[in-house]
């Protein structure tokens, strides 16, 4: 049962055909999300994450590609997927003009849940989401937070085994943000569901058992955050110079720095070995006048791991480019 | 099945609850009818009454009396001027005086006895409305005149009128609107035409908007994302317009028999059960519209551009068998055109089945198209 495959994708291909040109979405895309896991797929914007969440869940047609959730193949068997599965889609849509009560009930009947059931469930998922006083507003009226938890109770009234969310948190209060994932930390204790979600925030990703990282299509790595972090090369150190665009101009040049990324008014600089390096970046800046606060060395974020893991792909891909011009 | 019942249940409940919350739509559902029917009762008049006209009586006796009197009684010309010749009529039209002149000639009574005689009738061609008018009413006018001196003349030479009366030779116009409309009310031509043109906009904009609306602010994806089947989606979304769509011509009919006076001579059932039958092809035009239209824009853009073209080319006011080829081909392709004759069949001539069928069969036919169509470009997914 632990090891239980919820969702499985392999070689999973989008490409969006207009008359201008040809898009593809998502790029022989295979990973495996076992039962009562969450899975986070993380990237920037246009990386492929909605256009994943919607091919495994059977909203686009594959262009090539197998992808099934609970064993059920997402074409052939849609409608055994939507049964069981529980979806929050990126913009917030639920009727905009019904009460929260009748949003609840419209889900709940749509699913086709029964009416004894009904009573028994959409208060306990009411009460979950603290939506209890709010039965009678329109769901139009609601914060932007309640909106998502509303979100949440209507995809779990089915009492659904896996739930995939997109983006669930985006233009959400930090706040509420942070008891949007409570909630859903509760539920994978409580009910050992499985929790696929979209989101670009590292922050959200960290809380994940597992993280995929998609970039222009592609699943860059598919791994534990733990082992993710460490997949960087290097060390890294933080230092706030007083001359920024100087300081990481000396910066790339210098010898053992991997990488230099920038933070805010802070530069970030991966460097081979950090006891070496820190007095070499120290002198370097002194010759040339820069003074700068202590050199720190600091733990790798996902953040940074992130940024460093696009970087690298990105770079493959330009290496592979003028191929891919020349044969189309 | 219980659970179709249960999700259809569910779909048209929803959609009743927003139709009925959604104020502004109920008030441009319920008003814009009323408004256009008021308009065409009221302000818009295809037929002018009142055409200021210069008579010109060069025969001075009894009988041209008589016709310019029967001119004038009729209420569709006014003698605002009484002239000597031809040219001042031109004149006067010219001059924008007058819009209509008449010219009887000096030997019009004794012509009149050998059943020919003429009267020049002068129309400013610039208003097409009043030419179009003064042309049918002087003409009905000299008809109906010369049908009566024919009469008497037949009675005075001492025969029979009845058996003979056909053999007479008498110029009689045979259109639609004399046989049926003989008080040439616009009106009972106009409304069943309206009531079509009211039904066909409110179902193809609605049934588009309401597809479209969803894709657009995303419900629809979340709807698609549960078991919901497709034609599950539709059923729940277009009956509760069906119901709309019969409270319209409900208002629309009501008020033009109440209200505006006009006479509906047929069977009430079957006008319901064909309007029913114009209903649904019309929201399934929609439908397909809502399948090309990307956004609520392009939405309103495409049915603008339909009612255009139902304005036009159904024959609502201009009459169908003048048009070219081309704009007959496209008339053809918009439900409108056979309701119209539908309509005016049995609201206005009181006809049955019979004289339709033809209609009826092709509107049956272009339902189960649009809808063929609907349903297989409405699939269970996104793209």
């Amino acid at each position: 049962m632990v090891d239980e495959i919820a969702i499985s994708a392999e070689g999973l291909t989008k490409i969006f055909k207009t008359s201008a040109m040809w898009n593809t979405a998502v790029d022989r895309l295979s990973l495996q999300v076992r039962r009562g896991e969450t899975y986070g797929l993380i990237g920037p914007d246009g990386a492929g994450k909605t256009t994943t969440i919607r091919l495994l869940l059977g909203l686009l047609s594959h262009t090539e590609g197998k992808s099934s959730i609970l064993g059920f193949d997402s074409i052939n068997n849609t409608y055994e997927i939507r049964e069981r599965v529980g979806y929050i889609a990126q913009q917030f849509v639920l009727p905009a003009d019904l009460t929260v009560m009748e949003n609840m009930r419209f889900f709940a009947n749509i699913q086709g849940v029964t009416v004894d059931e009904q009573k028994k469930r959409i208060p306990e998922l009411l009460a979950f989401a603290g939506l209890t006083d709010f039965t009678d507003r329109l769901a139009g009226q609601l914060s932007g937070g309640m909106k998502k938890k509303l979100a949440l109770a209507c995809s779990l009234v089915h009492a659904p085994q896996v739930v995939l969310l997109d983006e669930p948190t985006l233009g959400v209060d930090p706040v509420s943000r942070r008891e949007f994932w409570n909630l859903l930390g509760n539920l994978r204790a409580e009910q050992g569901l499985t929790i696929f979600v979209c989101t670009p925030y590292m922050d959200e990703a960290e809380r994940c058992n597992q993280i995929g990282l998609i970039y222009g299509g592609r699943l860059v790595v598919s791994n534990t955050p733990k082992q993710i972090k460490r997949m960087v090369a290097g060390e890294l150190l933080e230092f706030t110079p007083s001359q920024f665009v100087a300081a990481r101009e000396i910066m790339d040049r210098l010898e053992g720095v991997l990488e230099v990324q920038t933070y805010g008014e802070k530069l970030h600089i991966f460097v081979d070995d950090a006891e070496r390096r820190k007095p070499q970046i120290e002198a370097a800046l002194n010759s040339r006048g820069i003074s700068h606060q202590e050199i720190r060395k600091i733990e790798v974020r996902m953040e940074e791991a992130f940024i460093s893991l696009i970087r690298s792909q990105a770079k493959v891909e330009e290496a592979s480019a003028p191929m891919t011009a020349a044969m189309s | 099945m219980q659970k179709t019942r249960q999700r259809l249940v569910a779909l048209f409940l929803k959609e009743s609850m927003q139709l009925l919350r959604d104020r502004r739509t109920l008030m441009m559902v319920f008003g814009l009818p009323a408004i256009e029917l008021f308009l065409f009762g009221y302000a818009v008049a295809l037929t002018v009454y009142h055409i200021p006209t210069a008579i010109v009586d060069q025969a001075r006796t009894p009988q041209s009396r008589d016709f310019s009197l029967a001119l004038v009684n009729s209420q569709y010309f006014d003698v605002k001027e009484t002239l000597q010749s031809e040219d001042q009529v031109i004149a006067a039209i010219d001059a924008g005086d007058v819009k209509a002149g008449i010219v009887i000639p000096r030997d019009f009574s004794t012509r009149l006895e050998n059943e020919n005689a003429n009267v020049l009738i002068l129309l400013d061609g610039s208003d097409s409305f009043s030419t179009q008018s003064g042309y049918s009413a002087a003409s009905i006018i000299a008809q109906n005149y010369s049908t009566q001196l024919t009469v008497e003349k037949i009675e005075r030479a001492g025969i029979a009128a009845g058996p003979l009366f056909e053999d007479t030779s008498m110029p009689i116009t045979t259109s639609i609107r004399v046989l049926y409309n003989p008080d040439l009310r616009d009106l009972w031509f106009i409304l069943p035409a309206i009531i079509g043109m009211i039904l066909q906009s409110m179902a193809v904009t609605l049934a588009a908007l309401a597809i479209v609306r969803e894709r657009e602010v995303g419900t629809l994806e979340q709807i698609l994302a549960t078991p919901t089947r497709p034609f599950e989606l539709i059923l729940g979304k277009m009956i509760p317009l069906v119901v709309l769509c019969i409270v319209i011509i409900g208002i629309t009919l009501g008020l033009g028999i109440f209200w505006f006076g006009v006479p509906f001579r047929g069977s009430l059932w079957l006008y319901m059960g064909l309007t029913l039958l114009f209903i649904i092809s019309s929201l399934g035009l929609g439908l397909v519209i809502s399948t090309i239209a990307k956004n609520q824009r392009q939405t309103i853009q495409i049915t603008q551009m339909l009612m255009v073209f139902s304005m036009l080319l159904t024959g609502l006011v201009y009459p169908r068998n003048a048009m070219p080829a081309v704009s007959q081909f496209i008339g053809d392709l918009i439900p409108l055109t056979y309701f119209i004759r539908i309509s005016r069949g049995i609201v206005t001539k009181g006809v049955g089945l019979g004289f339709f069928w033809g209609d009826a069969l092709v509107l049956l036919i272009y339902g189960l198209i649009v809808i063929i169509i609907a349903s297989f470009s409405f699939r269970n997914r996104l793209d």
